[in-house]
């Protein structure tokens, strides 16, 4: 049904992070670089013949780990889905992300999907942004100028865009581990159950202080990172701030309501309305600060 | 170095290389490598975006939409698609007889994300054959008997183990 | 798996029919070597493209031809190259091959284009500019359709039906309580996994031979024979092995066939392959036409129906296609399985310019049993009685006559259904359990709600009215030498088994082991006209004719060559074939469908007994529903059908389970969304939405056999039936479990959460 003619100027697939580097760097933002090409090859079939140069990332050592550190996970950019869904470390200390990771369209999808694709492809509707949010993630972008690293929460500026330039490229992601006994919260809201795009979707970081002798606690600190609710990955900064030392579990609502209003921005689409993703963001937050009032 | 003529993997026991030819791109869709390149048209193009999984086949043991690879990715990889299962595979004979195929247009996709579930988990609840065919759309059947004849060749590879 | 017990042949056959035998296309599909059309390659091949119109209507100024590209190389088919007639051959020929000049859709085919590099042919597609001067006012729904805001045709109504029974005047004094409702389904798109597409070529002797992927070869030959001005004996259809049609490869793969012979003939005969993408198959293709009902129902206090006003409408789209009959099939069965000596249904199929819609599984019945069944819910809730009461009260039964005026006669035992269906799924109580469940979690902030709901419904099988006696379907059976029989019909294989069913039936009459019998390949120079493969008619109606035919090849045999006419297997079977093909040429024995004496249908009045044989059934659906995304799960589907006998227990479970899932993807999931031009904006597989694995749990499925059907050994039609009742059981059981009054298709979490933001809302946690 597609062309089979289809033939990239140039391939170039690396075995080493410092000669991807170079080629971004010599290519000036005119190589594509490519890892699992699920959300890229969708654009490749209804396209032209002619592509533009590939940068291909799957060979590079340096983006292919995951390394278990005594405050953090670090995963390379390269790793598909499947394996993070599977590794025992990060089922045990950020099951959020496991859990993420595992609905990242089907598993067809999830053994070819990156971390980094799925954070570079900048699509709001991302899988695995929400919780890396939460957790309060830093990514790694490097250069043949060097290497820095950001906090994830500002990485993306506005719709499809992001703080990388154009000769950088992600390498890994490091993922804090959260506060003992802080509880987190991930819910998808798909078109279906499995093999979905998100109408929305939560990641929520909850944790309080120690019970008090009339039984309630009070929220330290919440982070929140949300899919589907605005041009980008959005953090909930008011909402953070409202819920900070409020006592759980008698939470209003309306305050939850009122800070999701200014931090949110839905849009009606072809999967939901704005009216919806608004109403659920809500409920999600509720169910999720109900589940953090039980832990023990 | 032109990593195009290097690039070589293997495809259902044969050896496909950049150099003689039988890779004519890096670029190109494994799907369509296998259906006009190969001539292996048991490999389904049902959507092109890898939402159906009537293209998928297994690369290193592992399900994959074959439209969504770029055979440049595949080096000193191993492609399956549904003409290298073995014929004694009891997954062939239980979609038989279950009557787990009708239009069979999803079928072959649909056996080869059922291997790779068997191969990591010989003996799968049903949640669990659920869970790994969610990929694989089928507009025949319902999925009832699909999810029957999966159990069953389970039952026939324990026999054997 | 409940797959009843297969039951004893009947005498003097080997048990064919009701075995559950494996299906004769099975191996090649498992193995991946069933060859569909895009699987065929041909030397010289050029590959084919469309362009199409952006508006939703209007007026083509002309078309432009981009630069940087040497059109010269391209095979180019505009409107004036149509040797014969620029129109499909359908019920009204209104709909054009290509548009030349007034159109009405967006979507609509212009111009063809045909090269040997796809690649080059996708960046000239791109290339080409349809200049358009858009109709300024559309019109892209039935209630603006009516009440004539904007123009498609004249009075914007392909067909205007009444189906008006008894005094509804008398009905309506005698009621003791009313209910009004409109209900409302929306367009469906068929997802057939094989997109649409066709091969055209002219052979050696000069015969345009076109295959492709179809349910109707005899349809597509019609169109071509017009399109070219060729005759039949020049023209050439065979049918590929086909992935899935459901309706949706009835019509349209006319105009694919048209297209690409199109091409063909302008490229000198060279083969034309011309196959969809998803994205233009889900664009260009037809859909379930979206529907709108009014119904006004009345009772008297015991529930007994006085009367029934219902106005029925379907969106038909841009062109009349086969709307009429969708149409015709929806009022028939618009009464549901209920007795009512006042009834009036009007029906209208309404000119839109939406894409048309068309053909598929159910054809007009999803949407007006969904209406009759939403309202004797609603009938019921203001009688104060439950809705099993109310239908146990007015259910059809042996001795009544249907509002369209049938005799019910068959030895159909409904109760049975019903009651199987209620014990199968625990109704009662789980209504019970459910109820005090949802008291519960309302009272303690939980989220969840369950919810349990029913459909009682019939399905009409075969061409509705005299459809059958106009199509008077001939099919042969033909044996060799070795005794080796092949079934000789167009009726198409898509997936549903009808290969393996006809075989079966042929195999029974023949006393044959099933694999001495094979069904010819569907070539339309070889095979006579069985009638289109639609309507539930192939089994019931085609399987009729082929074991007349089958008899027909015995008894010549016993008369003419000497085959015993008891106790012959089938060694003696084929000797006697090798006795008579030494004295005569060919074996082959011909047979014609005979209408049962019980079909009479005056189409002018709507009255009479507009099918030989209805299948019934009763549908149980339970559902579950978390408050905090308003999503709904299925939790559970018990479906109970009386079908007649069952030829096959494997095809038929298997029929009713992928119709019903078809009918939980209408029900919950699947949502056309329009562009601004009326076109399918989410037209991906992405962005349409159909269950996975996931999302359905095992469907039950349970049959019981009266051999009552008209068709071989008392066979019914099945296909469409499974698509009518999981519509109106899901929605019921939503709206059982919110208490909400959800009156369309499909009920999407949106939906859902409107509706509970409508009425009191239950707090959620």
């Amino acid at each position: 049904m597609n062309s089979a003619a289809t033939a990239a100027s140039e391939w170039y697939r690396p075995t080493s992070l410092a000669d991807a580097l170079a080629i971004r760097a010599s290519a000036r933002g005119a190589v594509v670089a490519i890892a699992g090409c699920t959300d890229l090859m969708v654009g490749w079939n209804a396209g032209s013949r002619r592509l533009p140069s590939v940068l291909d990332l799957s060979a590079l050592p340096e983006l292919g780990a995951i390394e278990v550190g005594p405050d953090a996970v670090t995963i390379g950019a390269a790793v598909c889905c499947a394996r993070i869904a599977a590794h025992p470390a990060i089922a045990g200390r950020l099951p959020m992300l496991a859990s993420s990771a595992r609905q990242t369209g089907s598993i067809a999808i999830q053994n070819r999907a990156t971390l980094g694709g799925n954070i570079m492809n900048a699509s709001p509707a991302a899988d695995n942004p929400p919780v890396l949010l939460a957790f309060g993630a830093r990514v790694t972008l490097a250069s043949v100028r060097g290497s820095r690293t950001l906090d994830y929460a500002a990485f993306h500026t506005g719709y499809k865009r992001t703080l990388a330039e154009p000769d950088e490229l992600l390498v890994s992601v490091t993922v804090p581990y959260p506060a003992p006994g802080a509880s987190s919260h991930y819910r998808k809201v798909g078109t279906r159950r499995a093999q979905a795009i998100s109408k929305v979707a939560l990641a929520a970081l909850i944790e309080t202080t120690d019970r008090a002798e009339d039984g309630t606690r009070r929220v330290r600190d919440a982070r929140f990172g949300f899919a589907s609710a605005g041009p980008v990955p959005l953090t909930a900064p008011s909402l953070s701030a409202a819920l900070r030392d409020s006592p759980l579990p008698a939470i209003d609502r309306l305050l939850v309501e009122r800070a999701l209003a200014s931090d949110l921005s839905p849009i009606d689409d072809i999967r939901s309305t704005a009216a919806y993703r608004r109403q659920v963001a809500v409920n999600l937050v509720m169910a999720a600060l109900a589940e953090a009032s039980q832990v023990p | 170095m032109n990593f195009a003529r290097t690039l070589e993997f293997t495809l259902n026991g044969r050896v496909l290389s950049g150099a003689d030819g039988s890779i004519a791109s890096p670029s190109m869709r494994l799907l369509d490598l296998l259906r006009l390149q190969a001539g292996q048209t048991g490999t389904k193009e049902g959507c092109g975006e890898g939402e159906c999984g009537a293209c998928a086949v297994l690369v290193d043991g592992e399900v994959v939409n074959s439209c969504l690879v770029p055979v440049g990715q595949l080096h000193g990889r191993t492609v399956m698609s549904i003409e290298g299962l073995p014929r004694t595979d009891p997954l062939l004979e239980a979609f038989a007889r279950a009557g787990a195929t009708q239009c069979g247009i999803c079928t072959p996709g649909m056996i080869l994300a059922a291997r790779a579930l068997l191969d990591r988990q010989p003996d799968p609840s049903l949640d669990e054959v659920r869970e790994a065919l969610a990929g694989n759309l089928c507009r025949c059947t319902g999925y009832a008997r699909i999810y029957a004849a999966v159990l069953d060749a389970a039952t026939v590879r324990g026999g054997d183990a | 798996m409940p797959i009843p017990e297969r039951r004893d042949g009947f005498p003097g056959t080997r048990g064919a029919v009701g075995a559950p035998v494996v299906r004769k296309d099975a191996a090649a599909k498992v193995l991946g070597e069933a060859r569909y059309v895009d699987d065929l390659v041909y030397p010289g091949m050029l590959y084919g493209a469309t362009v199409r119109t952006r508006a939703a209507g209007g007026t083509i100024e002309r078309i432009e031809f981009g630069p940087g590209f040497d059109w010269s190389s391209f095979v180019v088919v505009a409107a004036a190259d149509i040797p014969g007639v620029n129109a499909t051959r359908m019920i009204e020929q209104d709909q054009p091959v290509l548009a030349c000049d007034r159109f009405r859709h967006a979507g609509e085919p212009v111009l063809l284009l045909a090269h040997p590099d796809r690649g080059l042919l996708q960046e000239a597609l791109a290339a080409v500019t349809v200049h358009e001067s858009p109709n300024p006012a559309p019109v892209f729904s039935i209630d603006d359709a009516l009440a004539l805001r904007g123009e498609v045709c004249p009075g914007n109504v392909f067909r205007d039906y009444l189906m008006s029974r008894g005094d509804l005047a008398a009905g309506e004094a005698a009621a003791e309580v009313v209910f009004e409702g409109r209900f409302e389904t929306g367009a469906q798109e068929h997802v057939y996994i094989e997109p649409q597409g066709m091969i055209a070529h002219v052979d050696a002797g000069g015969v345009l031979v076109v295959e492709g992927s179809m349910q109707c070869p005899y349809y597509v030959l019609d169109t071509l024979t017009a399109v070219t001005g060729r005759d039949a004996g020049a023209v050439r259809v065979v049918h590929c092995t086909t992935g899935g049609g459901f309706g949706g490869k009835e019509e349209y793969p006319s105009h694919i066939a048209a297209h690409a012979a199109l091409l063909s003939l302008k490229a000198g005969g060279r083969p034309v392959k011309l196959v969809y993408d998803r994205a233009e198959d889900m664009l260009a293709t037809p859909k379930r036409h979206p529907s709108r009902t009014l119904v006004r129902i009345g009772a008297r206090r015991d529930g007994r129906l006085s009367f029934l006003d219902m106005d029925f409408a379907l969106d038909g789209g841009a062109y009349t296609t086969l709307s009429p009959v969708v149409l015709s099939r929806g009022v028939i069965h618009a009464p549901g399985p209920y007795a009512c000596a006042n009834a009036r249904v009007r029906g209208r199929a309404v000119a839109t310019n939406h894409p048309p819609n068309g053909a598929f599984r159910g054809f007009g019945a999803p949407q007006s049993i969904f209406a009759i069944e939403q309202a004797m819910d609603g009938l019921a809730r203001q009688l104060g009685m439950t809705p099993l009461e109310l239908r146990r009260v007015n259910m059809l039964r042996p001795g009544d006559r249907s509002v369209p005026g049938q005799l019910i006669d068959d030895t159909t035992d409904f109760d049975a259904v019903l009651e199987q269906a209620l014990r199968e799924s625990d109704y009662l109580a789980r209504q019970e359990a459910f109820a005090a469940s949802n008291a519960a979690n309302a009272a303690a902030g939980r989220p969840l709600r369950k919810g349990i709901g029913l459909a009682t419904f019939h399905h009409g099988a075969g061409f509705t009215g005299n459809g059958e006696v106009v199509l008077a379907s001939e099919a042969r059976v033909r044996a060799n030498a070795e005794g080796r029989v092949q079934v000789v019909a167009s009726s198409s294989e898509m997936g549903q088994g009808n290969t393996t069913t006809l075989c079966q039936v042929v195999a029974g009459a023949l006393g044959l082991p099933l694999d001495w019998v094979t069904q010819a390949p569907v070539d339309t120079h070889d095979v006579p006209d069985s009638g289109p493969t639609v309507a539930s008619r192939t089994c019931m109606i085609v399987g009729l004719i082929v074991e007349q035919a089958a008899r027909g090849l015995r008894a010549e045999l016993i008369g003419k060559a000497g085959l015993p006419a008891t106790a012959a297997d089938e060694h003696a079977f084929a000797a006697a074939c090798a006795r008579y093909l030494d004295a005569h040429p060919r074996l082959e024995a011909q047979a014609r469908y005979e209408p049962p004496a019980n079909v009479a249908w005056d189409e002018t009045v709507f009255e009479g007994s507009p099918y030989a044989s209805y299948a019934w059934a009763t549908y149980v659906a339970e559902v579950d529903i978390d408050l905090t995304t308003c999503e709904v799960a299925l939790s559970g589907f018990t479906a109970v059908q009386e079908v007649g006998r069952v030829v096959n227990p494997v095809i038929a479970a298997g029929q009713v389970e992928g119709g019903v899932v078809q009918g939980i993807g209408f029900a919950l999931f699947e949502k056309v969304v329009r562009d601004g031009n009326g076109a399918m904006a989410n037209n991906r597989m992405t962005n349409y939405i159909i269950p996975t694995t996931a999302d359905v749990p095992p469907v039950r499925v349970f049959f019981q056999e009266q051999p009552g059907g008209t068709g071989p050994s008392g066979a019914k039609g099945l296909g469409e039936l499974p698509m009518d009742g999981p519509g109106p059981a899901i929605l019921s059981a939503v709206n059982f479990a919110l208490g909400t009054r959800i009156a369309c298709l499909p009920v999407l979490p949106e939906d859902v959460l409107a509706a509970l933001q409508a009425a009191p809302a239950p707090e959620v946690a």
